[in-house]
């Protein structure tokens, strides 16, 4: 394989968030492909090719049925194997928005029991916020878990959200408890001081205030704010009073982390 | 055979849908339901078996982890027979678009199961409580459905008519109107039974052109020519001549005007010749430069009528029309920016003062905003700029602007179809949607056999124009084609008939993709399915372009080719059902003249007191519905898609301010940015349309100026919404309204690019019609050189200096202050355009020097509320002296407050680059007028030196929040 870090970000029908975030990688000195999904199933463009593979958020296929649904099966259905190699080989994947979303749906996050498998069944999902609005707000967020996405990020960030389905449920008792056992909970709401939130600072009714997770492995994030939104400085929504000035946003730290661990650890 | 799948959270989960609809009861002072459920439904038509049905269910339709459901072979739903339940079943009619079902048969398909043939949805409401019949038929026709798209389904029904999908296989009747021997009186009937909105000298017109022909015109080609020739697409009322009367002081002047659009509007951008004006007027959005390698583009549009009907859809749609008119420019602009303005009635308005058949303004209001929401955030396009505007005015015709901003490369601009070009049509489908009186029914999985007129309204597919634009940006970018333009207004007639008209065209009707069969040729010509696009496509560059489109499921077909016989001509086929003259067509509508009246009205001086506490006033206008904080709807659209927001609608410490313009980076490696706002004043029209717009226009450049634009580099679009312009007094102000364009444009050199104008808003009651506020919307977007210079309006650090910059006058005509008090007031405010733009350049030039830390310009509720949104905005304090502020006429406390006089601003300094900043506004009128403090309150000291005003940030800023809280 080549000297670069090589990263996929997948869209399809909808998604709507793929430059950014392709920016976002690329910027962080990764070799970004924006490829179709119909180029993944024709065989024209192959997983195992890349370190990085990058869910981008939007409505895929509209969000019908419910947000992430259809191409969450459609990674499941036809391109189960290929993801579970790529899991397997120890590779990265990032879920923001629509992606996280798709990852809970297609059964990646929070995996089972322990392991991710890619053929597992849904464990969890994210619905209508209690809100029963779509909101674009800022977020503080608490860093915990242990994911190779958020290392040395701090103990807090700050991201934008934007979605009308983000309410974080484990399907049960147990596998909320395993993913606080695991140390898989990596972004949670709260206060501008770090404390419990309650609406709007937990923006969906998120059970305990879950806005990102990761798998066992630490390398799959999936996450409700979108770091890629604040991935340069002036996207902070009050930049405009800040006195400490430089280049980037808390969101690129997340990025960053990626790159270098494929640097790291792959190539 | 169809299975009924019912969807529905498991008990334990709260149900956020239902929760919602409860309020929506509650709002409508009905009591009597406790509580509100709400069911998915799924009608699978299909030959799959019970374990397939069940596979679908579990892995495609539910959501496990929280929703339960069941699953049956019946189409109606089963009557519900308790006592403290009522169930309410509603679906869309047939013909609306639904899109869940195309992708619900997608994700079908993706699970391997083939033998689907189709899918609708309903959604099934569970009220619990025991609301009487008459109360349920409220909730059912106000909150839970719009009759013109959907119904109740009846539980229990009989199984569905089967509806016959035979093919019609009959041959091609050419149908020819009878037009030669049409006495005159006919020539009105045939225009009025054909709803062409012709008059009676185009119909002559057409007649004589026939006459000449010696043959009568297919039905084909009279609808042709009366949708090029409709005051839509030919704008005749300001394209045609008026006779236009003014009156001042007894004295009566006349003047005739030839093409009010030609003589104010693109006068001012021709006398302006701004040399980064690129294509401006004739194109779908006006263009100009951006940077050395793109153009940026922007369009405003109104669709006023349909949002009227049905909310959701009216707003959906137009929001989607306006985003192809982007994507129609040039060979393809990618949308980076959208806008909306709405004007609703209060929303507080009780139900009985509605007028017959109109919508509750509440519901509207909600209804438009959610249009809007779902086709911009599905779009993946930020919704960064808008305004709301409040008035009863507006009861029975809602005002509905959307805008697109685009990006270009700067050879992208030009096009033109080539003879011998192909024309493709791409995106959706061709079905009856959008065909005036056209009325059918095709219910393939309901008793359904209502028949309804899909033609008014229509509901959009947000994710279809999505993959319209992927593709079209790459085949633009592959040089695959070498124009295109829109399926709007008018359909494919003045897509291709636009896009021919120099040079002629030929359509082959029968190969358009249809939604269902039985579409008659003149139904494919004229109909205006949403999400579709026409190309011309060389023939060598064909298959390249298929195989993008195809490789992204986007259909694509060749319907025609560009000629060069100057005739617009169609076949149906192998028969011609078209043969016009493409010269007949675009230039043969007979100019008209209108007459228009206007009397100047004198000033009359205001009597009202001012008291000497003026806290409640304060607290009254910003609670105002024109003033308070729009925050709730803001949230609603994504904002920061794309990643290019700089300057977001909502700034300060707690994102809640109100910026002035909107900025955005649209390029990743580049400092430059876009500034877009807008300027709209209703209650100065209603005093006089001239210097509404001459104030609009300065307010939208006064928004640019304030967050770092540049006033040399700034273009503005113009929207008129008026009423019924073939009366004189609504013409009359329309020119004096268009005049003031003129005149304050070329002051400026602020140049007009594109424009829009939306008459006949008017409604009957009680045998009156009533007219909207004649409303001119001026939107402008300006380039920024560098985005790290850009300022918000949010106060920054205690014992910092605030400033005003720009006189006060005693102009609180039209303002929000007289307003709450119940008038009007005649003293508008007028702009000194000399004076304004050395105000302009001077901050400019301030801003440049990164010497401002805020600035914030002043507009509805004038210094106050300016002075009021910065602090709170910022969460700090101030302190002003109103002795300070510069003032012509007799001084009073609340005529400087809120006199909305135009190109203030109020500003805050550094103390120690006071006289920096002081150097900068040589030659301006400016005063300090007060600081920045750390306590969390606002006082300002009246004439007398004494408080007048004396309020908590947070005590302001709840008046300000809490009237739009729902």
């Amino acid at each position: 394989m080549a000297k670069n870090v090589k990263a996929i970000v997948l869209r399809t029908a909808g998604t709507n968030c793929d430059q950014e975030t392709a920016f976002a990688l690329k910027d962080s000195g990764a070799q970004v492909d924006v490829v179709h999904i119909g180029q993944v199933f024709s065989r024209e463009k192959k997983l195992k090719d890349y370190h990085i593979l990058a869910i981008p958020g939007g409505f895929s296929y509209g969000d019908d049925i419910a947000a992430g649904r259809i191409l969450a099966n459609e990674l499941r259905l036809k391109l189960g194997k290929d993801l579970k190699k790529f899991i397997d080989d120890g590779k990265l994947i990032i879920g923001i928005c629509n992606g996280f979303q798709i990852l809970v749906k297609a059964g990646l996050l929070p995996g089972v029991n322990g392991k991710t498998k890619s053929s597992s069944v849904q464990q969890a999902t994210l619905m209508t916020n209690d809100s029963a609005k779509f909101e674009d707000r800022w977020t503080h967020l608490k860093v915990s878990g242990d994911c190779i996405w958020t290392k040395d990020i701090g103990t807090m960030v700050y991201f934008p959200v934007a979605h009308g389905e983000g309410k974080f449920i484990c399907k049960n008792k147990n596998i909320a408890k395993s993913i606080v056992d695991n140390r898989q909970i990596v972004f949670r709401y709260c206060t501008q001081d770090g404390n419990d939130p309650v609406y709007p600072e937990n923006p969906n009714g998120s059970k305990d205030h879950i806005a990102g997770i990761t798998d066992t492995t630490g390398r799959i994030l999936g996450l409700m704010p979108h770091p890629e939104r604040h991935y340069s400085f002036t996207q902070h929504p009050f930049w405009t009073r800040l006195s400490k000035k430089g280049r980037y946003g808390d969101g690129a730290k997340v990025f960053q982390n990626g790159v270098n661990y494929v640097k790291e650890n792959l190539l | 055979m169809i299975w009924r799948v019912e969807i529905k959270d498991k008990e334990s989960v709260f149900d956020a849908a239902g929760e919602s609809i409860l309020k929506d009861i509650e709002d409508l002072g009905i009591r009597s339901v406790e509580n509100v459920n709400v069911e998915q439904i799924f009608l699978i038509n299909s030959q799959a078996s019970a374990a397939q049905i069940q596979k679908i269910c579990k892995q495609l339709l539910v959501d496990p982890i929280v929703q339960d459901y069941t699953c049956s072979q019946k189409a109606a739903p089963t009557r519900v027979k308790s006592k403290n339940i009522k169930v309410i079943e509603i679906a869309y009619n047939p013909g609306v678009m639904d899109p869940v079902e195309e992708s619900t048969l997608k994700g079908i398909r993706d699970l391997g199961i083939a033998n689907v043939t189709s899918v609708r949805t309903a959604k099934k409401y569970l009220l619990h409580g025991k609301p009487t019949p008459k109360e349920l038929n409220i909730i059912v026709s106000r909150v839970l459905s719009n009759k013109l798209i959907q119904h109740v389904v009846q539980p229990d029904a009989k199984k569905a008519k089967k509806v016959s999908s035979s093919k019609k296989k009959e041959k091609v009747q050419v149908h020819l109107v009878e037009l030669l021997s049409a006495s005159d009186r006919e020539l009105i009937r045939l225009s009025g039974e054909g709803q062409l909105f012709l008059n009676f000298n185009e119909m002559k017109a057409i007649q004589k052109h026939f006459t000449k022909l010696g043959r009568n015109p297919t039905d084909c080609e009279l609808e042709t020519i009366a949708q090029t020739w409709s005051e839509h697409c030919n704008h005749k009322t300001f394209r045609g001549n008026i006779e236009y009367v003014t009156e001042e002081k007894g004295k009566t002047k006349t003047q005739h005007i030839k093409n009010l659009l030609k003589t104010t509007i693109v006068k001012a951008t021709e006398e302006i010749n701004a040399p980064w004006c690129v294509s401006v007027f004739h194109d779908n959005s006006g263009v100009i430069k951006f940077d050395n390698e793109d153009n940026i583009c922007f369009k405003v549009e109104t669709h006023n009528h349909p949002s009227a009907l049905e909310p959701f859809g009216g707003a959906n749609t137009g929001i989607g029309g306006v985003i192809r008119d982007a994507l129609g420019t040039g060979l393809g602009a990618k949308p980076i920016a959208n806008t909306d303005v709405f004007c609703f009635a209060p929303p507080h308005l009780s139900f009985k003062d509605l007028p017959e058949g109109t919508l509750h303004p509440k519901r509207v209001m909600k209804g438009v905003v959610n249009g809007v929401r779902d086709y911009g955030n599905k779009m993946g396009i930020p919704t960064v700029n808008g305004a709301i505007i409040f008035d009863k005015g507006f009861v029975g015709n809602p005002l509905v602007y959307c805008g697109t901003v685009g990006i270009m490369p700067k050879d992208k601009v030009k096009k033109k179809a080539n003879k011998g070009d192909l024309i493709v049509a791409l995106g959706g489908r061709t079905g009856r949607d959008g065909i005036h009186g056209a009325t059918f029914s095709s219910g393939e999985l309901t008793e359904e056999s209502e028949t309804v007129s899909s033609g008014a309204v229509q509901i959009g597919n947000p994710i279809q124009e999505k993959k319209v634009l992927d593709v079209i940006l790459q085949a633009r970018d592959a040089g695959l084609y070498t124009s295109i333009t829109d399926c709007g207004a008018g359909g494919f007639s003045s897509a291709a008939g636009e896009m021919g008209a120099e040079i002629g065209c030929r359509v082959y009707l029968e190969k358009t993709p249809v939604k269902y069969d039985g579409l008659s040729y003149e139904e494919i010509w004229i109909s205006e399915s949403q999400e579709r696009m026409v190309v011309s496509v060389p023939k060598k560059n064909l298959k390249k372009l298929l195989a993008i489109f195809e490789n992204e499921n986007v259909e694509a077909t060749v319907i025609g080719e560009f000629t060069s016989t100057k005739r617009l001509e169609l076949f149906y086929k192998d028969v011609q059902v078209c043969d016009l003259e493409m010269a007949f067509l675009h230039d043969g509508v007979p100019k008209i003249t209108k007459k228009a009246h206007w009397s100047v009205a004198k000033e009359k001086p205001l009597t009202l007191a001012c008291p000497k506490s003026l806290t409640d006033r304060l607290k009254s206008t910003l609670s105002h519905y024109n003033v308070c904080s729009k925050e709730n709807v803001i949230r609603r659209y994504d904002h920061e898609v794309q990643g290019s927001s700089v300057v977001k609608p909502l700034v300060g410490p707690s994102c809640d301010g109100p910026s002035d313009a909107s900025v955005i980076k649209p390029k990743f490696n580049s400092k430059k940015g876009v500034a877009i706002s807008n300027g709209i004043n209703i209650r100065f029209g209603m005093i006089d349309p001239y210097w509404m717009a001459a104030s609009c226009i300065d307010e939208a450049i006064r928004q640019i100026i304030s967050v770092g634009g540049k006033l040399n580099h700034i273009a503005i679009l113009d929207n008129f919404c008026w009423g019924n312009p073939d009366k004189p007094d609504r013409l009359g102000s329309l020119v004096r309204c268009a005049q003031g364009c003129y005149d304050t444009a070329v002051g400026f050199k602020t140049p007009f690019i594109s424009g829009k104008d939306s008459f006949y808003n008017e409604y009957a009651e009680k045998g009156r019609t009533h007219s909207i506020p004649g409303t001119i919307l001026i939107s402008a977007f300006g380039v920024v050189d560098d985005i790290k210079k850009c300022v918000t309006m949010d106060f920054k650090q205690e014992g910092n200096l605030i400033y005003v910059i720009g006189e006060t006058f005693d102009e609180l005509g039209g303002s929000v202050y007289l307003d709450v008090l119940g008038k009007l007031g005649s003293q508008v405010p007028k702009v000194d355009i000399k004076k304004a733009m050395k105000k302009f350049s001077a901050l400019e030039g301030a801003i440049a020097k990164k010497i401002v830390k805020s600035s914030h310009d002043c507009s509805e509720g004038g210094l106050a509320v300016a002075v009021a949104e910065m602090a709170f905005g910022g969460g700090l304090g101030a302190a002003v002296s109103l002795k300070k502020v510069p003032f012509i006429g007799k001084k009073r406390n609340d005529k400087i407050l809120f006199s909305e006089s135009n190109s203030r601003f109020i500003v805050e300094v550094e103390p120690a680059n006071q006289k920096k900043f002081e150097q900068a506004l040589k030659g301006v009128c400016f005063s300090v007028i007060g600081r920045v403090k750390p306590e969390k309150e606002l006082t300002v000291y009246g004439l007398d030196e004494k408080l007048c005003i004396k309020e908590s940030i947070q005590s302001l800023k709840e008046s300000w929040k809490q009237t739009l809280r729902w």
